[in-house]
C-alpha cells in the first residue's frame, strides 16, 4: 500500500504554513479545536465557578479548550486529549468527567467547577490543603485532575456508587486502600506520586 | 475534528429525523468514543445530533419483574442503582470493570454498547482496515494480533469487541429497544446486537440510519450468584484481554458469556449446558472453531482459568 502523492504534497505544505505561522506570530500552531473554517460556531452559556460565562465557539471546541484557551483558566491540564490520563478531570454539575471528551456546546447551561472554584491560595479546599501536606505532587501538572476526582470519589461513595474493588455490592460503601486506589485509577501521575495521595485522601476522608 | 454542525434535539421524533434526514449525520450521547474517533479523523460526522436532553434516563422497574434502563442512563447510574447491585450484580460488576470513574459517569448504556473496536490498526489511518475503510483489506492480519478476537473472525476482519458492560447484559438475557424513523419500534435480543464480521466488518449492528436506541430491558432477575472476571495488562483501566461473566445457580448450572475473545460477547448456551462437569468441558465447546493466531491463542487456556476462579468464587 503507498499513500496517494497529493496526500504527502498538501501535509508538507500544512506543515510548512503552520511553521511559518508560528514564526511570525510567535504562539504554538492551532490545536485541532480552535482551527479555522468551521462550519458552525454556536453561542453558549456556562457557569463557571459560580460565574455566568458567555461564549461563541467553533461547534469543535471540547470543554477542556473553552476552560483553557477561552475562558483562561488554565488550571485545568490537558495531558493525553484522548480520556486517557485523568488531567482534565472537572465536576459537571457535581459530577466528575474528561473535559477533553466532552464538546463546549455539549455543556451549553452546566455548572462547570474546575479548581480554581475550589479554593485559592488564601482560602484552600480542605483537599487541596491536605495535597499541601502530605506533599502530594511533584510537577503538579496532575494534580488539579486529581484534586478534583478526589472530591469527587468521596462524594461517589457517599452515593453508594459501586466501583471494582468493592466487595459486598449490597453493602454501604467504604474507602478501604483497594476502593481509593480503584476509584483513583483514572488520573495518572507520571511523577508517581500515588502514595502521598491517598494519605491525602484518606486524610480528608477521615475527618467528620 | 473535521468541521460539523451541532444540534440539540428536541424530542425523539426529531432526533431520529434529523440523523435519518441528513447522510453523515450521527447521535452523540456521552461522546467518550465518538469524539476520540473525531479527533483522529476516523469518525468524520458532518452534523451531530446530541440526544442527551431527551428523556431516556429513567431505570424503571417493568411490570414483569424486570427492569427498563434507559439509553441515556450513565454507566455510572446504572452500576449504582439499588436493584442492579442487588439482583443484576453481574451487570454492576461488568460496568466498573470496564474504564474510570470519570467516563462511567459520562459513558451512557446506548453508546456504550456501540462504542467501536480497539484493534491497533483501526487506529492507524495511515494503513488499510476494513472496518474503517471497506474493501482496503486488514492490517492484523499478519500483524500485531495479542489483544484480537480468536473466535467468531472472518478472513476479513479479527477485531474483538471490547466493551465489558455487554457481557454482562449477554448472560443477563438483556433486549435493545429502538425506534426507527418511520416512528416504528422494535426490541433486538442482544445476542443479535453485535454483529459477527463476515465480508461486511463495518457493518457492527442491525440498526438503520437514524434508528435510535431508547432502552435495554433486562428480564426478572436470574438469582444465584454473580460473577465477572476481567482479565488485563494492569489492575485498573485497561480493556479486558480476556472476560467472563457468570451467573451460577446453587446446583451448579448457570449462565456464561466471554469478553475480549470475539466480535460480540461470546455466550455458547451448548457450552454453558457443560458448566456442572467444569470448566474445561465448558471452554472447548464454547470455543470450538476458534481461530486463534500465534500471539493471542493463550485466551483459550486463559478463559478456561478466568471461569474457573469465578467458578470456585461462586461455590465459596
Ligand atoms: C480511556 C478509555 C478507556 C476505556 N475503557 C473501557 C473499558 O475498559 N471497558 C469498556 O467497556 N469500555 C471502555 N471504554 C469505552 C467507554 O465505555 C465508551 O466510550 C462509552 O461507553 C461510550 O458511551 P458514550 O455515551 O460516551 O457514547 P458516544 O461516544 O456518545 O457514542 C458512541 C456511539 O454510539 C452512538 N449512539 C450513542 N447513543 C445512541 C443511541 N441512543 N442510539 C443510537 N446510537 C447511539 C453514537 O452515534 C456513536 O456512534 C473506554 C473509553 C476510554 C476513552
Ligand atoms: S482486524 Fe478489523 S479492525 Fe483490525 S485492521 Fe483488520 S479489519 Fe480493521
Ligand atoms: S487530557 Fe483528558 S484525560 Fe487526558
Ligand atoms: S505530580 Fe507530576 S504528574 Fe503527578
Amino acid at each position: 500500500m503507498s499513500l496517494p502523492l497529493s496526500h504527502e504534497i498538501s501535509r508538507r505544505e500544512v506543515v510548512t504554513a503552520a511553521a511559518v505561522g508560528v514564526a511570525a506570530a510567535g504562539l504554538p500552531p492551532a490545536v485541532g479545536g480552535q482551527a479555522a473554517g468551521s462550519s458552525g460556531s454556536l453561542p453558549l452559556s456556562l457557569t463557571v465557578n459560580g460565574e455566568h460565562r458567555r461564549l461563541d465557539l467553533d461547534t469543535r471546541v471540547t470543554l477542556l479548550d473553552a476552560l483553557r484557551e477561552h475562558l483562561h483558566l488554565t488550571g485545568t491540564k490537558k495531558g493525553c486529549d484522548h480520556g486517557h490520563c485523568g488531567a482534565c478531570t472537572v465536576l459537571v454539575n457535581g459530577v466528575r468527567i474528561n473535559a477533553c471528551l466532552s464538546l463546549a456546546a455539549m455543556h451549553d447551561g452546566d455548572e462547570v467547577t474546575t479548581i480554581e472554584g475550589f479554593g485559592r491560595p488564601d482560602r484552600l479546599h480542605p483537599m487541596q490543603a491536605a495535597f499541601i501536606a502530605h506533599d502530594a505532587f511533584q510537577c503538579g501538572y496532575c494534580t488539579p485532575g486529581q484534586i478534583c476526582s478526589a472530591v469527587a470519589v468521596l462524594a461517589e461513595i457517599e452515593a453508594g456508587v459501586p466501583s471494582h474493588a468493592t466487595g459486598d455490592l449490597a453493602a454501604p460503601m467504604t474507602l478501604s486502600s483497594g476502593e481509593l486506589r480503584e476509584r483513583m485509577s483514572g488520573n495518572i501521575c507520571r511523577c508517581g506520586a500515588y502514595s502521598n495521595i491517598a494519605d491525602a485522601v484518606v486524610d480528608v476522608a477521615g475527618r467528620p | 475534528m473535521q468541521p460539523f454542525t451541532y444540534e440539540r434535539a428536541a424530542s425523539l421524533e426529531a432526533a431520529v429525523a434529523a440523523v435519518a434526514a441528513r447522510p453523515g449525520a450521527r447521535f452523540i450521547a456521552g461522546g467518550t468514543n465518538l469524539l476520540d474517533l473525531m479527533k483522529f479523523q476516523i469518525e468524520t460526522p458532518a452534523h451531530l445530533v446530541d440526544i442527551r436532553h431527551l428523556p431516556l434516563r429513567a431505570i424503571e422497574d417493568l411490570p414483569d419483574g424486570g427492569l427498563r434502563i434507559g439509553a441515556l442512563a450513565t454507566n455510572t447510574e446504572v452500576a449504582a442503582h439499588p436493584r442492579v447491585k442487588r439482583e443484576y450484580g453481574v451487570l454492576a460488576r461488568a460496568i466498573v470493570a470496564g474504564a474510570t470513574g470519570q467516563l462511567r459517569n459520562k459513558a451512557t448504556t446506548a453508546g456504550n454498547l456501540l462504542q467501536r473496536n480497539r484493534c491497533p490498526y483501526f487506529y492507524e489511518t495511515s494503513l488499510p482496515c476494513n472496518k474503517r475503510q471497506p474493501g482496503s483489506g486488514c492490517s492484523a492480519l499478519g500483524g500485531v494480533t495479542r489483544s484480537l478476537a480468536v473466535v467468531g473472525t472472518s478472513p476479513h476482519c479479527i477485531a474483538q469487541n471490547p466493551g465489558d458492560m455487554a457481557v454482562g447484559l449477554r448472560v443477563l438475557d438483556a433486549a435493545v429497544e429502538t425506534i426507527r424513523p418511520d416512528g416504528s419500534q422494535r426490541r433486538i435480543a442482544i445476542g443479535d446486537f453485535h454483529r459477527l464480521p463476515g465480508d461486511r466488518p463495518e457493518i457492527e449492528h442491525p440498526l438503520e440510519p437514524g434508528e435510535l436506541v431508547t432502552a435495554v430491558t433486562l428480564p426478572r432477575p436470574p438469582g444465584g450468584t454473580h460473577h465477572y472476571h476481567k482479565v488485563r495488562d494492569r489492575a485498573s483501566y485497561a480493556f479486558a484481554i480476556v472476560s467472563v461473566a457468570v451467573v451460577l445457580q446453587k446446583d451448579g448450572t448457570g449462565r456464561v458469556a466471554f469478553g475480549g475473545v470475539a466480535p460480540r460477547p461470546w455466550r455458547v448456551e451448548d457450552a454453558e449446558a457443560l458448566l456442572p462437569d467444569g470448566p474445561a468441558a465448558v471452554v472447548k465447546t464454547a470455543f470450538q472453531g476458534a481461530t486463534p493466531t500465534v500471539e493471542n491463542a493463550f485466551k483459550i487456556p486463559l478463559a478456561e482459568r478466568a471461569l474457573a476462579l469465578a467458578l470456585s468464587e461462586g461455590r465459596a
